[in-house]
């Protein structure tokens, strides 16, 4: 079957079999494999992703589930080569060390930090608590999320309209990703 | 935070500075093996055993050959055939890649797929129909010896029973004598049970059989890509010159990524047989279920001691459930590890220990999950003796340890079962735990919330590693000496490489390794680069496990840059045209004594080096250096731990309040990155004690297959450490360094069990504490954890 999407801003389609998981389809049709797996059973939390702007596991939603839908993965948190504070905190903190999981804990600590840019260590303890680190023992992953929300972005001035944002996307489509 | 921001943001040798690693990670570039898509890739699958334990009556593969996207079907009888249906263990034993004869445990290789995507080769398993006439299975290792037990390894000549080995360490007769003289002797069973180190990734290769150039490429999840190579060119035959094996970005090892699994073996073949690269990725429940899983000891000890609290001596014996096939990964002559260590970090008289191996109907495997080779069943043991001693005594466990810890007059101290400790201050460290966590005022708490019906625990643990695999006269793995090697090459302009033996699952090597260069030559780290993981590309070495990487690796790498040093003031004294005995060295320059003005920086005497100045007669051009490291002695660092729980009377649920862990590690290369490896120990000790074990139930089927069943810890579970640090150089090292990559996870699980067993009043009952495990106990009817049995 065939699925068309928004991936990081710029449309994707994609010919799929039917039960393609959303976290095969990014990985192997897209090529954007900082999108990890690491379990059968929706408990770990290495594929996590957004969808809509919700972190969601995507080995838990058919690459189907997604046709029409707004897709954004770790790849896309770099703006304008300059890092997310999410990604400069878990640098700065110390966040990783084999970096397997990283991509979905920073996904999950930018949607936390969006909807609340002040979190508790608790609450940012609960955020992630559906996502397994083996190396950190999390601490360093608090840490690096707390100096995310200590370190906003300084926005510029000029935010895009959602209206320029879809322009901006049509002119990249140019350099739509095709399924490999 | 405040002092992090003072440091220099790239120190010019140790201290903090971020990882320069991280700039990939942190942008979802990492390159692990299922990152990795080579041209006309296939995708391989292993069917494996439904049962623990059944012989194979007939394997029918037409249906998934007939499959349209399979390429090939490949099971134990095709590789008869070929000579490849078994290979060497690293225990002196044999493994199946696939299952010719029987089934020996749940989910062993059965038969391997190769098709055209991953989808289609896990329909092709559905396909293939085996059929099973099974056979009793033996789960209980108390019970794998009991006569009549069903012989497992019926394919290894008259064999009879289910026994693999027995060892012995120590001395039997000075340690009965101290027993039979003792005023006072605690005895205690303790299993500690089978657990899984679970990294994030799980295992996997992508092999590349060129039939060209005849040249194998193998990208896969090791720990040891030289060893691997050296092990691939015997078991398959091929020529080593003609294998590269590649261990890219790996999402955590803990030790699960030492061994050779049937699956990389199964690629390789599937490329041979093929002629296209073939991926295999193991999927979470095949990880947990078939590859290198963690302890399963089970352990009577003893503890003698005076009245007062002096302990005199010390003696265990121990039965090791070893699975199906004896393959635990340690120097060759160590069919324990380093169990020798179970003396602990105390002076004692006399002390003995048995060890006697059986084969189960499990998985194979042993020595994983950050285990040092056994000293964390070592460390467990004997701190777990020494609370119960505490507790016969009515002593607090802190003061009991005090008085027996070994003293700093004492190094090097040769233990009971001869192994010489390097050097350490214990009272220091564990008075400075104690100190950071407040024992005294935490005792007053604890003694007040009792009188409220309030359950708090304290534990405390205190333990040495032995670490640095090792000495080659008497350490190898399958006959190839635990030695390391490392070049350090200067390039013209003073920015540098260096090439290491062993490969990063997390350590931070690229950043590690440079600063031990920077410290060394004043070359800053972020212009060295450190080459890694890829067999063409650097020297041989046997890979990064049980901690070695700086003791040995690091070692090898700081005198072969100490070499270049030599080096370099050669060089610099044909450029300043003086003796070399009339130049001194200060960070990145030699000068010459009495006039510092006058010198060359290692960059100037780089350039020279490759330039056309006239060298001393025998100096060859360039800069640069080797150095194989063989260890004087393994290194010995310790710590001292103190965790506080709480424990609800109402549901047994234990909540870890404080964790504080004291560690000396020698000099730390960089603080920060020393720390993580704490936290990531330390939170491995609660996920032990608290929820991690992999049981069976009678009919020998796996109960820990998923992560919905084998729980880890989460940020829930974990607190926020508290961590202190005392600095005690190695002497037999030559930076005084001495790893400490394993440190919490071997020290932290007696100091978590401590806490609860404390808290609930009870003498002893095994991990994990689970609700269901705190509450049974709290009623007397502690759980056996390791078997779904009553
Ligand atoms: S891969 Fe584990 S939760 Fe998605
Ligand atoms: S950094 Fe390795 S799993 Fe989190």
């Amino acid at each position: 079957m065939q699925v068309t999407m928004t991936v990081n801003g710029r449309p994707v389609h994609g010919e799929i079999e039917p039960r393609m998981l959303l976290v095969h389809f990014v990985r192997d049709q897209l090529g954007l494999t900082g999108t990890h797996w690491g379990c059968d059973t929706s408990n770990c939390g290495t594929c996590v992703l957004w969808m809509d702007g919700e972190p969601v596991k995507s080995c838990t939603v058919l690459a189907a589930m997604a046709h029409g839908h707004e897709i954004r993965t770790v790849e896309d948190l770099e703006r304008d080569g300059e890092l997310d504070p999410v990604q400069q905190g878990f640098v700065e903190q110390h966040g990783l060390q084999c970096g397997f999981c990283t991509p979905g804990m920073m996904m999950t600590a930018r949607w936390l930090l969006d909807h609340n840019p002040h979190p508790s260590e608790a609450e940012i303890r609960e955020a992630i608590s559906g996502q397994i680190c083996r190396c950190t023992g999390y601490a360093n992953i608090v840490r690096a999320i707390q100096w995310a929300a200590e370190h906003p972005r300084v926005e510029p001035a000029a935010v895009p309209e959602p209206a320029a944002a879809a322009g901006q996307a049509a002119e990249r489509s140019g350099e739509e990703v095709g399924v490999r | 935070m405040t002092t992090v921001e003072e440091a220099p943001a790239v120190p010019m040798g140790f201290g903090r500075m971020t990882r320069k690693e991280d700039a990939r990670f942190v942008r979802g570039r990492g390159n692990y093996v299922d990152d990795i898509v080579l041209p006309g890739m296939l995708h391989g699958a292993v069917l494996r055993a439904s049962l623990p334990h059944a012989r194979i009556t007939r394997i029918d593969t037409s249906a998934a050959e007939a499959h349209p996207k399979v390429r090939a079907v490949i099971t134990g009888s095709m590789l008869e055939g070929l000579n490849l249906a078994w290979m060497p263990s690293l225990s002196h034993d044999v493994v199946p890649v696939l299952a010719t004869d029987k089934v020996r445990f749940q989910g062993q290789e059965v038969a391997f797929v190769v098709a055209d995507d991953r989808y289609a080769a896990r329909d092709a398993l559905e396909l293939i129909e085996v059929d099973y006439e099974p056979l009793p299975p033996v789960i209980d290792a108390r019970q794998a010896m009991a006569p009549g037990a069903p012989v497992i390894r019926d394919d290894i000549d008259g064999k009879s029973d289910n026994h693999i080995f027995d060892w012995e360490a120590g001395d039997r007769a000075s340690t009965d004598a101290a027993f039979a003289a003792a005023e006072v002797v605690v005895a205690q069973d303790m299993v500690y049970p089978r657990v899984h180190p679970a990294p994030m990734e799980t295992c996997g290769a992508v092999a590349d059989m060129d039939k060209v150039s005849g040249k194998l490429t193998m990208w896969s999840t090791t720990q040891a890509p030289h060893a691997h190579r050296t092990l691939y060119a015997l078991v398959a035959g091929l020529p080593e010159h003609k294998i590269r094996v590649v261990s890219p970005d790996i999402g955590g090892g803990f030790g699960n990524k030492v061994g050779i699994y049937p699956g990389y073996v199964l690629a390789i073949v599937g490329s041979i047989v093929t002629g296209k690269p073939v991926k295999w990725m193991e999927d979470r429940s095949e990880n947990l279920m078939s590859t290198s899983f963690a302890r399963d000891y089970h352990m009577h000890g003893e503890i003698a001691a005076t009245a007062d609290g002096k302990i005199t001596a010390l003696r265990v014996k121990v039965l090791a459930d070893h699975g199906a096939f004896n393959n635990t990964a340690q120097p060759t002559k160590f069919p324990a590890g380093f169990f020798h260590i179970f003396t602990g970090s105390y002076d004692l008289q006399a002390a003995h220990c048995e060890v006697s191996g059986v084969y189960t109907n499990k998985a194979p495997g042993g020595v994983a999950y950050a285990c040092s080779f056994r000293v964390t069943e070592a460390v467990y043991l004997v701190e777990r003796m020494v609370d119960c001693l505490a507790d016969e005594l009515g002593m607090d466990p802190a003061e009991l340890r005090m008085r027996n810890l070994l003293r700093p007059e004492q190094f090097p101290y040769t233990c009971k079962t001869g192994w010489v400790y390097d050097s350490g201050d214990y009272p220091r460290a564990l008075r400075l735990a104690m100190d950071i966590a407040g024992y005294e005022e935490l005792r007053r708490e604890q003694a007040e919330r009792r009188q409220r019906g309030e359950l708090m625990g304290i534990g405390l643990s205190f333990f040495t590693e032995t670490v640095g695999a090792g000495p080659r006269k008497h350490m190898d793995i399958l006959g190839l000496g635990m030695a390391d090697g490392a070049e350090v090459r200067v390039h013209p302009t003073g920015k540098a490489v260096v090439r290491l033996s062993v490969q990063t699952q997390g350590q931070g090597h690229e950043t590690t390794f440079a600063q031990i260069v920077a410290e060394q030559l004043g070359i800053s780290p972020q212009d060295i680069d450190v080459v890694h993981g890829d067999t063409d590309n650097t020297p041989f070495g046997l890979g990064t496990y049980g901690s070695r990487s700086t003791p040995v690796s690091g070692a090898a790498v700081a005198v072969a840059a100490q070499r270049v040093r030599d080096k370099a003031r050669i060089v610099a004294s044909a450029m300043l045209e003086v003796a070399p005995e009339d130049l001194e060295w200060e960070k990145g320059r030699w000068f010459v004594r009495g006039d510092p003005s006058v010198g060359a920086a290692i960059g100037e005497i780089a350039m020279a080096a490759h330039g056309s100045l006239e060298l001393p007669e025998g100096v060859e051009g360039h800069l640069d250096a080797e150095c194989v490291y063989d260890p004087p002695n393994l290194t010995y660092p310790f710590g001292a731990y103190i965790c506080v729980v709480d424990v609800d009377p109402g549901t047994g649920q234990v909540k870890v309040r404080r964790f504080v862990a004291v560690d000396d590690c020698g000099p730390r290369i960089n603080p920060m990155i020393v720390e993580g490896q704490v936290h990531g120990g330390l939170a491995d000790g609660v996920g032990m004690a608290l929820m991690e074990v992999m049981a069976f139930d009678t009919e020998g089927n796996h109960l820990g297959g998923s992560f919905m069943d084998y729980l880890v810890p989460t940020s829930l579970e974990c607190p926020m450490f508290e961590l202190g640090e005392t600095v005690t150089p190695s002497p037999h090292h030559p930076l005084g360094l001495k790893g400490v990559g394993e440190s919490a996870t071997v020290g932290s699980p007696p100091a978590v069990v401590n806490a609860v067993l404390d808290a609930i009043g009870v003498r002893h009952a095994d991990m994990p504490f689970t609700p269901a495990q705190v509450w049974r106990s709290m009623q007397g009817r502690p759980l056996r954890t390791d078997l779904a049995v009553e």
